[in-house]
């Protein structure tokens, strides 16, 4: 195995991912099958090879800098789990 | 029903178009015969919605703009898009519980032009949850049934589109394509699908997976269907910032020149171990087929074709691990009840929302850019996609095309690979080095392995959308696999 348990609930609270406790094992050797995996990569010769961000050698487009988007929050809140006068409601986060 | 309305199923878009312009049939009636085939073939799971009273609606006013003489390219075509392009006022599920109840306040631009140009949307297609997936079984709606032997997989992420084109419920689907999400499951299903270059089609409502690799295609019967919906769909967004402005070619009108002097690269490294032996033969075949009308067949490398699956596995999990971190549970989508505090809320609302695939995948991404491992993943990755990147450039320094196959076998067995996630990868080998690249691609039917359809993959550079289009074109001109319909659905 090349991930331990411990590491993958770190990685699992990082991602903010609750995980089952009855899947934890297949996770953490599924997980590190894929590592090994990828791990081949080290292999390849990179030394003077610039990392590929982007498929084309393009620089982000700029726009004007003026209000585009209209105010619609009542339509995008009917999709909201919970909302009160136009404010998301989330557990208590400050006592 | 007339004895006409019982063929419409067998039209492709071309044809269907022709019918109405003539008088033959209206829209309503395609859309209605659609319809009742889509209710029929219900247990294929090809589609999450199905928006029958807007699809008919739509047909009416498709056939009142063409008797007033308003008919745009698309008008009264029945399509269905995938159930990732968002679509205002209709669910968009990306396959996922954690969306299962999420009404979009939008459509994607990609929804907006077809339907501007008078498509009619009968549904959202079934689809791996997210586009994670190469066989439609990652779907919270379970997975989809291929028309060609109900126990197999239709591939996948578009699973539901190709097996919906396939099984004649639908003459074209919309599709996404991050790793061969479009061209495997048109080589699984029998169909046609292509894969724009990135940026030509623009993403904005396309719920994002990995974003320096997702584009927009379709799946279809035919490349000359593919050309029409192109056409329509392609061209600057300034609403995706990676769209680019190009001009968009008349892609029908590139169609008909003959493939004569074409010069088509066959990959060395193509043929080696991994490819089922029918599928190589099938693909040989069809090289002989363009031979014959004058193609030149030229031998190249892709000297790091086996890093590409590994590359990919760093680079998409990594992108999807950001993506992915809008769904929080806060604004829309599930929500986990009783949460003790905010970090539960996140962690309970994903951990039941998201599916195994899809946490697998945030996982692995939240790993190779967590501190420490950035530079040894991540950056490495980004490296070797550069060097998979030089070696397409390389290769069209001396072909217009790439041709070879668009996945190692035909249609596996549902339920064959889940078990090992790396196996169910590595039937993405062949597709996606064009997604890192930014290449565009197209699967074209070329003939049966085991009885089930095997794909011809054709790969060209940036841009070059018309030299593909053109080359599938005249392949089915000379061949008849794009026709062939699956005895149950013909």
């Amino acid at each position: 195995m090349s991930l331990t348990k411990d590491q993958v609930q770190h990685i699992a609270l990082l991602a903010r991912l609750s995980l089952d406790e009855q899947d934890i094992d297949d996770v953490v050797a599924k997980l590190s099958s894929i590592v090994d995996f990828v791990d081949q990569l080290q292999a390849a010769p990179t030394d003077d090879v610039l990392p590929m961000a982007h498929p084309f050698d393009q620089s982000q487009r700029l726009r004007a800098d003026r209000v585009t988007e209209s105010d619609e929050r009542d339509k995008i809140q009917k999709n909201a789990p919970q909302v009160q006068d136009g404010l998301y409601l989330v557990p208590k986060v400050l006592d | 029903m007339s004895s006409q309305a019982d063929n419409l199923h067998r039209l492709t878009l071309v044809e269907l178009a022709s019918g109405m312009q003539a008088g033959e049939f209206s829209s309503r009636e395609a859309t209605e015969t659609m319809l009742a085939r889509i209710q029929r073939h219900k247990s294929l799971n090809a589609f999450i919605t199905v928006t029958e009273d807007e699809a008919l609606r739509a047909a009416d006013s498709a056939d009142q703009a063409r008797a007033s003489g308003h008919a745009g390219p698309l008008c009264g075509l029945p399509i269905v898009h995938k159930d990732l392009f968002c679509t205002s006022g209709v669910l968009t599920t990306c396959g996922s519980r954690i969306l299962d109840n999420f009404i979009s306040p939008y459509s994607a631009t990609v929804v907006e032009r077809m339907a501007e140009a008078g498509a009619v949307m009968l549904g959202k297609t079934n689809m791996d949850e997210f586009a994670m997936g190469s066989s439609n079984e990652t779907s919270y709606f379970g997975p989809v049934k291929n028309p060609w032997d109900l126990s197999r997989s239709p591939g996948g992420s578009s699973g539901g589109s190709a097996a919906a084109v396939a099984a004649r419920l639908a003459p074209a689907a919309t599709g996404t394509d991050t790793g061969g999400s479009i061209r495997q499951p048109a080589a699984l299903t029998g169909t046609t699908g292509l894969k724009p270059t990135y940026g030509r089609v623009s993403r904005y409502g396309m719920v994002a997976f990995a974003s320096s690799l997702d584009q927009a295609g379709v799946i279809t019967r035919s490349a000359e269907d593919a050309a029409l919906l192109l056409g329509v769909m392609a061209g600057f967004d300034e609403r995706d910032s990676t769209s680019v402005d190009q001009p968009v070619p008349d892609y029908l009108a590139s169609l008909s020149a003959p493939v004569k002097g074409l010069r088509i690269g066959i990959v060395r490294q193509h043929f080696d171990e991994g490819l089922d032996a029918e599928c190589a033969a099938s693909v040989k075949d069809a090289l002989a087929v363009l031979e014959s009308q004058g193609a030149i067949l030229v031998e190249v490398d892709l000297p790091n074709l086996d890093l590409s699956v590994p590359t990919y596995y760093v680079v998409a999990p990594a992108e999807c691990s950001s993506n992915m971190s809008r769904f929080d549970g806060a604004r829309f989508g599930h929500r986990a009840e009783n949460a003790e505090d905010l970090l539960d809320m996140y962690c309970r609302s994903r951990g039941e929302g998201f599916g195994a695939e899809v946490k697998r995948r945030i996982l692995t991404g939240t790993y190779v850019l967590s501190a420490g491992y950035y530079d040894a993943y991540y950056l490495k990755a980004q490296k070797v996609r550069q060097l998979i990147s030089q070696d397409f450039k390389a290769a069209f320094g001396n072909v217009d095309v790439i041709a070879g196959p668009t996945a190692p076998t035909s249609a596996f067995a549902l339920g064959e690979k889940t078990d090992d996630p790396i196996t169910m990868y590595l039937n993405d080998i062949y597709t996606i080095g064009a997604n890192l690249a930014g290449l565009p691609g197209i699967s074209v039917p070329c003939g049966f392995s085991a009885d089930l359809p095997v794909g011809l993959q054709l790969v060209g550079p940036h841009f070059a959308e018309e030299t593909v289009l053109h080359c599938a074109h005249q392949y089915q001109l000379l061949t008849d696999w794009h026709q062939r319909c699956p005895e149950e659905f013909s």
